[in-house]
């Protein structure tokens, strides 16, 4: 194809700005909207770049979301069956009693009477940070607890056991994790989540595992799935979220300025940000289930497909003026950054809460906040399939 | 206008709750989508196209 030769024939993975996703999917989106590539873990598939591309495959159900995990290690190992209770690999109708089972917890009026405890905790970490005094690391002090102790108290999960599951999930997440090491996370996790639904049969709480428990509708092991489903997917984004969103605030002085002066932009600054961090940074992937037809390109049967969500969050034709710019004032709701189609982000009208919770306070408590090392010494995730910081030194 | 929705395709994500509230709202018990205004006014008309964009599931359908 000649039209592939002046681009790239890889996934692009090198970013030169750490807001910017790397720059080579410009190209891909004007000149390769769907090209054939060699992905980050060495597998081949089909690279979806282009916003209305995107949004074609994830809610084609010719796509199946039983797909390869992205593995750097493993890309020559059969397709491993989806953990047991692992939704979010499952198709309809399978997928749907699963869906349907958890979607009335996150509805918009659940999260939204949730706010206030979710502040609660805020402020209760603002106050340890202020006491400490700086500099600390955003990350552990701030980002990763808010999430982790709402996640464990809607589930049921108790906040004491986070060291184990924090270090369980962030192996999940790693794309250089051996398959090994994936397996032993898993089940070290499963077991746990057996254990606790063993505990909550005999003495129901009032949380999600013990209403799932009672329902009835699901076996053992499919409520340990869905238990470790949940807790890694609840936790980990919004962490990053948080915090990457914090440091790119700070490296954008007047967008943190005009949210100082009109609160009331905080809901599109957090959709913006979204948009324009979009942290499931390699995209979400998808098997071809039949031949299919997409703009003149033929995708077989059994092909890898990976909708580039970061790129499709830049695209102008969807997001004009000029989406490669932090906007805070722009509306940017149906962005791809919590994906589209019958797996869109169960959990994203809570991680709305804890952003909006988490950023708004934080700008508050300090306003003189400020990064502790030079902007080029924060560790950036570059190794992770959740993007974002592995630290974040700052001051105030 | 004229506004329909498809219960059986809808997975509950609240995007038409976030863009037109007082015309979606979703139900306690399993998160679906109820159609509080079927014939919203044609001063919704940006909003309510707006939750259909944004419904990740197609279902919802805006005649006007
Ligand atoms: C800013 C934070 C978050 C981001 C960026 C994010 C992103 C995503 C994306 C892109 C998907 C689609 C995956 C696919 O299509 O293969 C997804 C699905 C999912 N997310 Fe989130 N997420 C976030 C927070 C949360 C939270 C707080 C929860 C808590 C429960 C959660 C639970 C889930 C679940 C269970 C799924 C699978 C849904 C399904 O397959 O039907 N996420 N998320
Ligand atoms: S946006 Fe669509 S999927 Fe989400 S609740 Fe509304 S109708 Fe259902």
């Amino acid at each position: 194809m000649s039209e592939m030769q002046h681009v790239t024939e890889r996934q692009p993975v090198t970013r030169t700005c750490p807001f910017d996703p790397p720059a080579e999917y410009r190209t891909l989106r004007d000149e390769a909207p769907i090209a054939e590539v060699t992905l980050p873990d060495g597998a081949t598939g089909w690279l979806v770049s282009r916003y209305a591309d995107v949004r074609a495959v994830l809610a084609d159900p010719r796509f199946s979301a039983r797909r390869r995990p992205l593995r750097t290690a493993a890309a020559d190992a059969p397709v491993p069956p989806p953990p047991t209770g692992w939704f979010i690999m499952m198709d309809a109708p399978e997928h749907t009693r699963f869906r349907r089972l958890l979607t009335g917890q996150f509805t918009v009026r659940r999260m939204r009477q949730l706010a206030p405890a979710v502040e609660r905790i805020v402020a209760e970490h603002l106050d340890a940070m202020a006491a400490a005094g700086g500099p600390v690391d955003l990350v552990h002090a701030f980002a990763l607890p808010i999430p982790s102790l709402v996640i464990c108290e809607l589930l049921g999960v108790p906040y004491a056991d986070r060291e184990e599951f924090q270090r369980n999930s962030a192996t999940l997440l790693r794309i250089d994790a051996a398959p090994e090491e994936v397996q032993e996370a898993q089940t070290a996790m499963n077991a746990y989540f057996r254990r606790l639904a063993a505990d909550k049969r005999a003495e129901p709480g009032d949380d999600i595992l013990s209403e799932l428990v009672q329902s009835g509708e699901l076996t053992e092991e499919e409520l340990a799935g869905v238990g470790v489903l949940l807790l890694v997917a609840g936790h980990e984004t919004t962490a990053n979220m948080i915090a990457l969103a914090t440091m790119c605030l700070l490296r954008n002085p007047g967008q943190l300025a005009a949210l100082r002066a009109d609160p009331s932009l905080m809901d599109g600054a957090v959709e913006e940000l979204l948009r324009y961090l979009s942290v499931i940074q390699y995209g979400v992937r998808r098997t071809a289930r039949e031949d299919v037809e997409l703009d003149g390109h033929r995708i077989p049967a059994g092909s890898l497909v990976v909708a580039a969500l970061p790129s499709g969050n830049r695209d102008t034709t969807q997001f004009p003026g000029d989406p490669e710019q932090l906007d805070v004032s722009r509306t940017s709701r149906s962005h791809l950054a919590f994906g589209h189609g019958i797996h869109q982000c169960l959990g994203q009208q809570l991680a709305r809460v804890e952003m909006k919770a988490a950023l708004s306070a934080l700008f508050a408590r300090f306003p003189d906040l400020r990064l502790a090392v030079p902007v080029e010494e924060v560790p950036m995730r570059d190794d992770m399939i959740v993007y974002g910081v592995h630290e974040l030194p700052v001051t105030w | 206008m004229k506004v329909t929705i498809d219960e059986d395709r809808c997975v509950g994500a609240g995007q038409c709750v976030l863009a037109a509230g007082d015309v979606f709202d979703q139900r306690d018990e399993d998160g679906i989508v109820v159609l509080l205004d079927p014939t919203p006014s044609g001063a919704r008309l940006v909003e309510v196209e707006e939750a259909a964009a944004s419904c990740p599931a197609l279902a919802i359908t805006v005649e006007r």
